[in-house]
């Protein structure tokens, strides 16, 4: 058998592609160009909706918590990148807060001025992303007894407190209340984004193909069968929630480089709703889907359909394009979507699958 | 009585949901390599019977040994103290319960198929069959996602693929399992089970829903399993022709109450197991 075959060479060159694209974006435009702030939320977008897949789409638990997990890794981003000598001026009402010393900055004086920064910061993340899976851990205690409906109810129902939690004056030092974090760094342009974000990808991608992927895939389709076959639903529950709220904290943390300020207002229940439509139009289990529906949504939503809203879409000038409009419209495609592609756009196919000849079919399990 | 010969031995093991008593005092034992069923009427408890010893009930009074260990044990607690109408209700009162989760119970040894079959659809045959062998894995979460369990992965693909050979299975491998005829799909669960490597392997009523050739494969196939594998089994049937072919001992159970147990021959005799299965005319 051999190993490499066609489709994986064309999704090789796909993905090369994306990745010169991003570095001509970065080369050719302006940092504050719509292009690359589309890429980059964009980017941020399919890491948190390609996590939250991983938990509702492969192992089948309906979990509404993302913005909460979000919260989490934005907040301690935030908080452990703001330079030093801004803190007092971000913490004006709490005496310049309680953390005093800034990430980057600690590895900016270990690793020198160009790498340090870069590493404090991707700490910085993983940090958020590490406290958001403890936190994950805590919450899967109770709730992961619970199925379905009630499961995404108790979720959504931590995210809300977590986000009135976070503005608590109490925490203002820590958190500055319900007050902006702001003048931390960012991490670069839209080639950054797509690197790191299509590592983690990679990751989650590893981990659905391996063991572990699979016991969450039987625990979708058979609980009751799957226990039967010796896979520990609860151990098995909970490392899925983990691993899920890790990478959604991570997204969050990414989120707010990308945000350049962060206030725990902005992670209503609205956003987790608005990755869940993501996830659901990409697919339910397809991680291609999920990544190509956070591309498009982003691009429509926060670019291409503006004119919508504007007075001008496509050369038409109308009275009725007017602010709200573009939602009305942005409707109408997900109903549009969602009746032609009962499965979402991609179903449960990865990007290999589309450069597969049909009618080739031996030899597709072997792959390891 | 020699407690290493036996594989599984139940005691006394009851069954009530609230008024109803499921299963009345079950006593069984099923030595190394042996073929035994468990039959009875419908509605006798036998598939109840199966969960409680599985893991997926909790029995309400009784005790599991497997391999002479002592694997599953309760005694009547809260409302059911005094609700309880089975037999022995004291004689577990001072020991600690045992109640694991299936999945505990199949790590030690003890897999099982569904009377409805329950194969991962949306995964293959051959996927159906590795998921099986996650059990046995030795990686953890970082070492498989990195890759580092290459060799084991490499191990228990050859596995798979080698009882996928063996149960005949070999050329539907790449199918979705939920697109093979029905027999094959009984065949794939059975063939499941085996994947996790156990000792005593139960069959709620593998010929459900079978014509009588398939049955007759059927039965060559649990047969050659059992020399092959070297599991001793225990099935639930209705099919008798099957159970009256491969059982080396029969239970039979009614309304819960075991009401015979022996050869096949001492069973197709016995007068209470005829009346069970036909009725009695209750004339004064």
């Amino acid at each position: 058998m051999k190993k490499t075959n066609r489709e994986t060479i064309i999704t090789a060159a796909v993905l090369l592609v994306v990745l010169i694209g991003a570095f001509a974006l970065d080369a050719a435009l302006p940092s504050y160009h719509i292009a690359i702030k589309v890429v980059k939320k964009a980017c941020v977008y399919s890491l948190v909706a390609v996590s939250m897949n991983l938990l509702n789409g492969f192992t089948g638990l309906f979990s509404l918590g993302q913005a909460g997990f979000m919260l989490l890794g934005a907040y301690s981003y935030a908080v452990l990148c703001i330079p030093v000598a801004k803190r007092a001026g971000v913490y004006q009402y709490f005496d310049g807060g309680l953390v005093q010393f800034s990430l980057p900055e600690i590895f900016s004086g270990v690793l020198g001025g160009t790498v340090g920064p870069v590493v404090g910061m991707l700490c910085a993340l993983l940090v958020g992303g590490l406290i958001a899976a403890l936190c994950a851990y805590l919450i899967g205690l109770p709730v992961l007894r619970l199925k379905s409906d009630y499961l995404a109810i108790a979720t959504l129902g931590f995210a809300e407190i977590l986000r009135a939690f976070f503005q608590w004056n109490a925490l203002g030092p820590l958190t500055n209340g319900s007050n902006l974090l702001k003048n931390y760094p960012d991490l670069g342009g839209a080639a950054a984004y797509v690197i790191l974000v299509g590592l983690f990808i990679a990751v989650i991608l590893l981990l659905v193909n391996s063991t572990y992927g699979r016991a969450f895939m039987a625990i979708r389709d058979d609980e009751v069968a799957a226990e039967a076959m010796g896979i520990n639903l609860a151990h098995h529950k909970r490392l899925a929630f983990i691993i899920s709220s890790f990478f959604a904290g991570i997204g969050g943390g990414m989120l707010a480089m990308y945000m350049g300020t962060v206030q725990a207002l902005s992670f209503k229940s609205a956003m987790t709703y608005e990755i869940l439509l993501i996830v659901v139009m990409g697919g339910i289990g397809s991680i291609t889907g999920s990544v190509l529906t956070s591309f498009l949504y982003i691009a429509s939503l926060e670019w291409l359909l503006r004119g919508l809203d504007s007075g001008t879409f496509l050369g038409i000038s109308s009275p009725i394009f007017k602010n709200g409009f573009r939602m009305a419209i942005v409707s109408v495609i997900i109903m549009v979507v969602v009746l032609f592609f009962r499965k979402g756009i991609m179903g449960d196919r990865e990007l290999p699958d589309l450069f597969r000849k049909k009618a080739k079919k031996e030899e597709v399990s072997g792959n390891e | 009585m020699s407690e290493a010969k036996n594989v599984l031995r139940l005691e006394h093991i009851t069954m009530q949901f609230g008024g109803v008593v499921a299963v009345d005092d079950l006593s069984m034992e099923i030595n190394e390599g042996e073929i035994v069923a468990l039959i009875g009427p419908n509605g006798a408890g036998k598939t109840t019977a199966f969960n409680a010893i599985t893991g997926v009930y909790e029995p309400t009074n009784g005790q599991v040994y497997f391999l002479g260990e002592p694997v599953v044990r309760n005694h009547p607690q809260g409302k059911m103290k005094k609700q309880y109408k089975g037999a022995e209700a004291e004689k577990y009162v001072h020991e600690t319960v045992l109640n694991p989760t299936p999945d505990k119970l199949t790590a030690l040894g003890m897999a099982r198929t569904f009377q409805n079959i329950r194969l991962w659809r949306t995964q293959t045959v051959f996927d159906n069959v590795l998921i099986a062998k996650h059990m046995l894995r030795t990686s953890n979460v970082f070492s498989a996602t990195f890759r580092v369990n290459r060799a084991e992965e490499k191990r228990q693909r050859a596995e798979v693929l080698e009882l996928l050979k063996i149960v005949g299975l070999e050329d539907v491998k790449d199918e979705l399992a939920t697109s093979l005829p029905y027999g094959k799909q009984r065949r794939l669960e059975i063939a499941r089970a085996l994947a996790t490597n156990p000792k005593l392997l139960m069959l709620d009523e593998p010929a459900a829903g079978m014509n009588p050739q398939e049955t007759d494969e059927l039965t060559a196939f649990i047969g050659r399993i059992r020399s092959e594998f070297g599991v001793t089994i225990l099935l639930i049937e209705h099919h008798m022709d099957l159970v009256m072919d491969i059982s080396d001992r029969i239970y039979v159970i009614d309304f819960g109450k075991l009401i015979a147990h022996g050869t096949p021959e001492q069973i197709q005799n016995d007068q209470r197991v005829i009346d069970a299965y036909l009725g009695v005319e209750d004339d004064a």
